[in-house]
Formats: C-alpha cells, sequence, structure tokens
C-alpha cells in the first residue's frame, strides 16, 4: 500500500523534492504541496483504492504525511470489511 | 441589528454603545474628506484607540477588552455605516489581533506584545501579499533569513493598507531559505524593526481612506517574533473565517447604509401624498428583504464559528475542507450581496442617489462596495471551492 501511496503523492503532490527523499512521516504540506495538489492526491487515491474519503477525513492532518495517510486507508478499509 | 442588541450581554450593549456614539460624533463628520482627499482617517482612528477599542479582543486578564468575535462583527458593521474606509481598517486590525490571540498566547514574547497592544493601543497592519505572487495567501516568495536567534526579512508587497500609520506589521514569509513557496510563518515586526519604502500611490475608486499602496519591508527581529503554528494552521483556523467574517460585515455596513438612504428617500415621498404608495416602495421592500438575508448568512456562520471553537470536541471541524468552504461561500455571496443591494438602492434614489452632494447619495457607498468582490477576487475562491466540490461528499 506505501508504494502505492507513494506512487500517487509522487505523481500529483506537486512536491518540491523527489518522493524517494520523502520519509513516512514527513510533512507533505512542507514539502510543497498546495491544498490544490492535494485535492488530486486524494481523487487519484479515491480512484486507486476504489473508495471514498467522507467529509469528516478530508482535512488537512489527514493528508500531511505518507503514513497519515496509510492510516485513513487502513481505517476506511476496516469499515468497509 | 435592533433583535442582535436586545439578546446581547451587558459588556457587549456597553461596546455598541460606544461604538455607535465614535460612529454618529467623529467617524461621520470625517468621511467625506477621508473619501475625497483618499486620506487615512486619523480622526476615527485617533477615537477609537481613545476608547481602548484597538485591543477590544484581547483577553481582559492581558489588559484588554475581553469581547467576542460577535461584537467585533457588530462595530465593523457599525462603523461602515458611516465609513467604510474607517470600518475596513478596524477590521484589518482586528483580524491580526485575534490571529494572535488564537494561536499566540503559548509564547511569551507574543503575550507581552498583546499586554503592549492593549497599553499603547498599537495599530497593525497585514502583509501577505507579494510580487510575483500577487493575492495568493498561502504562497511566498520571501524568506525568513534566519542568524542564531535573529532573522532578517525583505519583502516586496503589492499591497499594505494603511502600512505608513500601522505601528507594527504581520508579515507571511516562507519559514526558512530552502522552503517551499507553501511552507509558511506568520512573524511580527515592531516599529523600531523595519523600515518600509511606499511604492506607488493609493488613489482608488473606493475604500479610499484605507491608503492600500504597495511597499517593500525590510527588517530584523528576534525569531520569538516568528508565531509557532505553520501558518496553514493560522490561515485555516482563524485569518481566512475571520477575515471573511469582518470583511462582510463591513459590506452589510455598507449595504445597510445604502438602504437607509433608500429608506429615507422613499418615506419623504410618502410623505408628499399621504394615502398614495410611492412606487419606489415595492423596490425597498425587495432590498430590505436582501439585506436581511445577506446579514443572516454572516451571523449563521459566525454562530458556528464560534460553536465550534468553544467545542473542544468539534474544534477540529474548523480545518475541515467542508468548512473552509462555507467560510468562501460567505465571501462570494456577501461580496456580490453589497453590490446588488447598493445598485437597487441607487434605483430607488433616482438621481438623488447618483448625486455626491445630495442627502440620499449612495455613489461612496457604490464605490466602496466594489471592493467586495475584488479583496481576494472572487473566481480564486470559487477555483478553491471548485476543487474542493470535486471530492467532498454532502452538499
Amino acid at each position: 500500500m506505501e508504494d502505492a501511496i507513494r506512487s500517487i503523492v509522487g505523481k500529483h503532490g506537486k512536491l518540491s523534492v523527489p518522493i524517494e527523499e520523502i520519509r513516512p512521516d514527513d510533512d507533505l504540506y512542507r514539502a510543497g504541496m498546495t491544498s490544490h495538489a492535494s485535492v488530486n492526491v486524494m481523487l487519484a487515491l479515491e480512484a486507486h483504492f476504489d473508495l471514498e474519503f467522507p467529509d469528516r477525513m478530508l482535512r488537512r492532518s489527514v493528508f500531511e504525511s505518507i503514513s497519515a495517510i496509510q492510516a485513513a486507508l487502513n481505517e476506511l478499509r476496516s469499515m468497509a470489511a | 441589528m435592533a433583535q442582535a442588541a436586545e439578546t446581547a450581554s451587558p459588556v457587549d450593549r456597553a461596546l455598541r454603545a460606544q461604538v455607535e456614539e465614535i460612529a454618529r460624533t467623529v467617524v461621520a463628520r470625517h468621511s467625506d474628506a477621508v473619501d475625497g482627499e483618499a486620506r487615512f482617517p486619523e480622526e476615527a482612528m485617533a477615537a477609537l484607540k481613545q476608547a481602548r477599542l484597538l485591543s477590544a479582543y484581547v483577553p481582559v486578564a492581558m489588559g484588554g477588552g475581553g469581547c467576542s468575535l460577535g461584537d467585533l462583527i457588530g462595530a465593523c458593521e457599525v462603523l461602515a455605516e458611516h465609513c467604510a474606509s474607517t470600518a475596513m481598517i478596524f477590521a484589518m486590525h482586528q483580524i491580526e489581533v485575534v490571529c494572535l490571540v488564537h494561536h499566540g498566547l503559548s509564547s511569551p514574547w507574543f503575550c507581552g506584545y498583546l499586554r503592549r497592544v492593549a497599553a499603547s493601543q498599537r495599530l497593525i497592519a497585514s502583509v501577505t501579499s507579494e510580487v510575483g505572487m500577487g493575492g495568493s495567501l498561502r504562497t511566498s516568495v520571501c524568506a525568513v533569513e534566519r542568524q542564531h536567534e535573529r532573522f532578517r526579512l525583505i519583502k516586496d508587497a503589492t499591497t499594505i493598507s494603511y502600512g505608513v500609520q500601522a505601528d507594527d506589521l504581520l508579515i507571511t514569509a516562507r519559514a526558512a531559505m530552502d522552503a517551499a513557496p507553501g511552507d509558511q510563518v506568520l512573524l511580527l515586526l515592531q516599529r523600531d524593526d523595519f523600515q518600509l519604502k511606499r511604492l506607488g500611490r493609493w488613489d482608488a475608486l473606493g475604500m479610499r481612506g484605507t491608503c492600500s499602496a504597495g511597499g517593500l519591508v525590510e527588517g530584523v527581529a528576534s525569531v520569538e517574533q516568528i508565531l509557532p503554528a505553520p501558518f496553514g494552521e493560522i490561515a485555516a483556523e482563524t485569518m481566512v473565517p475571520v477575515s471573511h467574517l469582518l470583511w462582510s460585515a463591513v459590506w452589510c455596513g455598507i449595504a445597510s447604509s445604502a438602504v437607509g438612504r433608500a429608506a429615507a428617500w422613499v418615506r419623504a415621498e410618502a410623505r408628499k401624498k399621504p394615502g398614495t404608495m410611492p412606487p419606489a416602495a415595492l423596490r425597498l421592500a425587495e432590498v430590505h428583504a436582501e439585506l436581511q438575508a445577506m446579514r443572516a448568512s454572516v451571523s449563521a456562520l459566525a454562530s458556528e464559528y464560534q460553536t465550534l471553537r468553544s467545542d473542544p470536541a468539534r474544534s477540529g471541524e474548523i480545518s475541515a475542507m467542508a468548512f473552509a468552504v462555507r467560510v468562501n461561500n460567505l465571501k462570494v455571496s456577501a461580496s456580490r450581496a453589497v453590490s446588488r443591494i447598493v445598485e437597487a438602492a441607487l434605483q430607488i434614489c433616482g438621481i438623488h442617489g447618483y448625486k455626491n452632494d445630495s442627502p440620499f447619495s449612495v455613489a461612496r457607498q457604490l464605490r466602496d462596495g466594489l471592493s467586495a468582490s475584488l479583496m481576494v477576487a472572487n473566481d480564486r475562491i470559487y477555483a478553491a471551492n471548485a476543487s474542493a466540490l470535486l471530492v467532498q461528499k454532502e452538499i
């Protein structure tokens, strides 16, 4: 899952550093992701993992790092199971 | 407004009475000169300082007035009924104070600073725009250059309202020389920390007293003067919602002033022929309903914001996308409403509303109100909401 998230953030996050240099807990906003870019990351994640982020998850902190995104996806999957 | 005053606490009522008194006796008297000469409303601002209203939102324990956001909204509307420039300067200063109160109380330096704001009624201006970035609040070109416990900053701002008259500046900048454009901090420079070179003049259609020329700021200060929270958090939780609420309150005041003149005109017409409804009376009834809807949209969002802030279990909702979208919606709808309402008032008053020197003139209200859709351009806000609505589920 982490690889897929990395690939999506790398493609849509508009980071100012290469995705390979981002550690799981690094702040993606500090790495250059704008709120507009974060929406594209959300759309790509929804398409790739075939799920929808509920509105309560649409906030800055949920998408601030690779590990935060992974935690959110795990939470959604466990709810669906 | 009368209803709001009846349900207010005794403190609110005292503050409101104070603002109404200043608006009537000082602000109104100088508003034509402020507009005509495009000059800073020094008499009005001196009276607001004298009444200690620049620290109205600073906690009582720090020497301030301890008022609520609702009180500030009421004050902005009352001031704008008499002089929109004075009201907008008051609003912009209060937005800065609210940011410091919401995000600076964990810092000993900012606690000391807020005490000084209360003690000496310091006026704070905002420096968020920048050459190369325009009005994009969430990106900066300039950066904080740290050297041990000090930092240096140079910012070329496209607009600094009342920068020359302000005591202090609250400025956005990138957090470090190698930080991304969106990795910003908010920092405060006091009068002795900076030099401001004014660039250009402010000779605009309306809001002429805000003196919103560009400026080059160069400053050196202690790193303690950088707010500890990232600016992204301050913007989402306080600066954007409070700006849009207080600006909208100013626009309500402009609209209310124009409708007041239209109503006076219709009353004068009705007195000429009692028993015959003046033709414009229906248009007055129509625009009056629109003004009420505009005010209601401001107070509904203000109540929601204050409720969320005061409930620790729900305060996180303020930084959720859905709330940001609603805040943006208030800005675009109120900024469009003010022009529509003032234009309707103009149609009611006819040529008497169009003339600058008539008691029924709404010319200044029309000019001032036109700034609303440009202060953070509405299209920029629609673009942000268009993006959010691609992922938001509840409508």
